[in-house]
């Protein structure tokens, strides 16, 4: 434990101060008895050391699949297909071999489930799901493992945890197994943590608690998060940045609070208008959004939003368009023929306002 | 509260063994025959008939005689055979009764020995080429019938390649060594149909856990291949297998008279058809409660061991 944390400074210095992740034009095709089901298809995006990007898009939109091949859980065989490139600290996952990878996994790179009624064995108790990483990845023994897993257990705030570490998943709620799978991911302390809809299993008070769990415990120790929601109420406020997924592509990508200020493709507005906020009058009705995501299977050859866009015309249906940045604003990109709110005030570059913005 | 649970489960246990014992009971008295003729033979007078009748306590009340035979059970006295040599049936029980547990015990271990890798194999990646072939000879194994399969071993092993003895038993008083060499073969012939029977079992088990989230979070974890099949898959998928092995181990106690006979074994299976050929009615009674209450005992303990297996049935209602 004591030399750890030096050795993670030796690695971050002696690494290239190039960003922690690099996907480039990532495709993930799904060989499915009913054809090639394309989930991620030309995704492109970077994550500095210690920032948190959101991934938002609705359910289908290949959001988690994007997460798995960053991760490399994802890789080309009978099934799958990978195209482009993920690169971790320089490093190609996808060309890496299967030991290699799992030395990077639960040790450089966690990832947090969605739902923690099913993410636990229920057959270990708590104690072995934290110790046999740390035993695995830092040759900790018995007794050192254990009183880490200790120390985990009240990082992420849960009571007890001389009591807790030796009971079974179902003996704890909901709330307290979300905590485990967290402290499981940041056993090690990663660079990297894939955050995947880590709170759509639970209740909304308890939500609230892991998101600002997770915020907190990205400053404390410094990691770059994934966090992928369908929600994008849920990465507000707390993202760096934000990538709009829409049927396996980046459709809109900015920092967060350019995003929120003015969103310019209809579907990141509908997302947003989505969002039930307080300050709405009772039983009003929310703008969901009509109809339902293409079929991946066959998706349509242009804009895949169109069908369902209220500002679609004839250049949507023939042509895809393309990431393009905002004019004036390079860092805010968007795939669209026809932007709504490009009019809005935009501060001309991100200023000491959005960067601090939460 | 556990040992109110212990108690009630040992009731409920004794339940089923009054049970067991009431049916075997009654189960002889519907077979065909009248023991007396057996004992008397043809040509008997009546009145020999009646005494032999009243010295067996045929004449007295149904359930008289059920609570006294049991009375008798329970002190270890299953009566005396009633065809010559007259022998004492606890006695022949408990020179049968080893050998029938022992390759069992031993089909079973060796069927586990080699259904948990060929079954890891096969859940592993399921739809491959291994997995079918092992699909494919698991279901050859299980079409042969079981004759068949130990007179091929008996061929191979025996006659061609002289590895191991055929048609001899040495008891386990003569050497653990010997008696294992001995019981070898016929194990194997066991351990055959077993293996394809576990094989499948645990495999479709074992798909349906590895497709679970807790192993994909154990994989994110950076487990090997070997600790999440091991560590993290096995258990939870082992309730069809163990249910499957009380069942396997009941049935083989009574039921391996064709192995018995290809490796003339000294087991329960010819005891039990031996004596039913002679009409010793009284031999087959013991026999029978014998192999009832280890069935049932042995299920008992199956039971137990789903508490072991997922802690989340501990509270429920073991």
């Amino acid at each position: 434990m004591t030399n750890a944390p030096a050795l993670l400074e030796e690695q971050a210095a002696a690494s290239p101060s190039g960003p922690l992740l690099v996907v480039d034009e990532l495709r993930t095709t799904i060989h499915t008895p009913r054809g090639d089901l394309r989930a991620v298809d030309g995704v492109s995006l970077t994550l500095d050391r210690g920032e948190m990007l959101g991934i938002v898009g609705e359910s289908g939109s290949g959001k988690s699949v994007l997460g798995r091949t960053i991760m490399g859980l994802h890789t080309t065989g009978p099934t799958t297909t990978i195209q482009g490139r993920v690169a971790f600290d320089g490093l190609d996952i996808q060309q890496l071999e299967p030991a290699r990878l799992r030395e990077l996994w639960g040790d450089r790179i966690g990832m947090v489930f969605q739902d923690p009624m099913t993410a636990l064995n229920p057959v270990k108790k708590i104690g072995v799901h934290l110790t046999e990483t740390l035993r695995k990845h830092r040759g900790l023994s018995r007794a050192e493992a254990r009183d880490r897993a200790l120390e985990l257990l009240a990082q992420v705030g849960i009571p007890d945890p001389r009591r807790r570490i030796g009971q079974f998943p179902h003996e704890m709620s909901g709330g307290m197994r979300q905590r485990v799978v967290i402290a499981m991911a940041l056993a090690n302390e990663p660079d990297l943590l894939i955050a995947d809809e880590p709170t759509t299993a639970l209740d909304v008070t308890v939500q609230r608690q892991i998101l600002d769990l997770l915020d907190r415990l990205q400053d404390e120790l410094g990691m770059a998060v994934i966090l992928i929601s369908h929600n994008l109420g849920v990465v507000a406020g707390r993202a760096d940045r934000v990538a709009v997924m829409y049927a396996g592509r980046v459709v809109e990508t900015a920092e967060a609070a350019s995003l929120f200020r003015a969103p310019h493709h209809p579907y990141a507005e509908a997302l947003l208008d989505a969002i039930p906020r307080l300050e709405l009058p009772p039983h009003l009705r929310l703008d969901a959004i009509d109809g339902a995501p293409p079929n991946m299977l066959r998706p349509p050859p242009g804009c895949r939003f169109a069908p369902r866009c209220r500002y679609a015309q004839d250049d949507c249906v023939a042509t895809m368009p393309t990431l393009a940045a905002t004019p004036g604003v390079p860092d805010h990109r968007f795939a669209c023929f026809h932007p709504v709110h490009l009019d809005a005030p935009e501060p001309a570059a991100p200023t000491a306002d959005t960067a601090g913005g939460r | 509260m556990a040992l109110r649970t212990v108690l009630k489960r040992l009731g409920e246990l004794v339940l089923v063994l009054l049970i067991v014992s009431f049916g075997t009971f009654m189960l002889i008295s519907l077979m065909p025959g009248d023991p007396a003729v057996s004992i008397l033979g043809e040509g008997h007078s009546p009145a020999e008939y009646a005494a032999v009748r009243a010295d067996l306590g045929l004449n007295d009340p149904l359930f008289e005689r059920y609570l006294h035979w049991l009375g008798e059970a329970l002190s270890g006295n299953l009566g005396t055979s009633i065809v010559p040599p007259y022998v004492d049936v606890a006695d022949r029980i408990m020179g049968a009764l080893p050998v029938s547990v022992e390759l069992a015990v031993l089909g079973m271990g060796m069927a586990l020995l080699f259904s948990l890798p060929l079954a890891m194999i096969s859940a592993h990646r399921a739809g491959g080429r291994l997995d079918r072939l092992i699909s494919a000879g698991t279901f050859g194994v299980l079409s042969v019938p079981s004759f068949l399969a130990g007179l091929l071993i008996i061929m191979v092993f025996a006659n061609q390649l002289g590895w191991f003895p055929r048609a001899e038993w040495s008891r386990l008083s003569e050497g653990l060594g010997q008696n294992l060499y001995h019981a070898f073969l016929p194990a194997l012939t066991i351990a055959l149909a077993e293996t394809a029977m576990f094989t499948r079992v645990l495999r479709n088990d074992l798909i349906g856990t590895l497709n679970e989230d807790f192993i994909l979070a154990a994989k994110a974890k950076g487990m090997g291949t070997m600790h999440i099949l091991f560590s993290d898959a096995l258990r939870p998928s082992s309730f069809s297998l163990v249910t499957l092995m009380g069942i396997s181990l009941g049935r083989l106690i009574g039921s391996t008279i064709i192995v018995e006979y290809l490796f003339a074994l000294p087991g329960m299976g010819s005891l039990i058809i031996g004596a039913a050929d002679n009409g010793d009615f009284v031999m087959v009674q013991g026999a029978v409660l014998v192999i009832a209450v280890i069935y049932v005992v042995v299920n008992a303990l199956i039971d137990i061991s789903y508490g072991y297996l997922d802690p989340r049935i501990r509270r429920a209602h073991v």
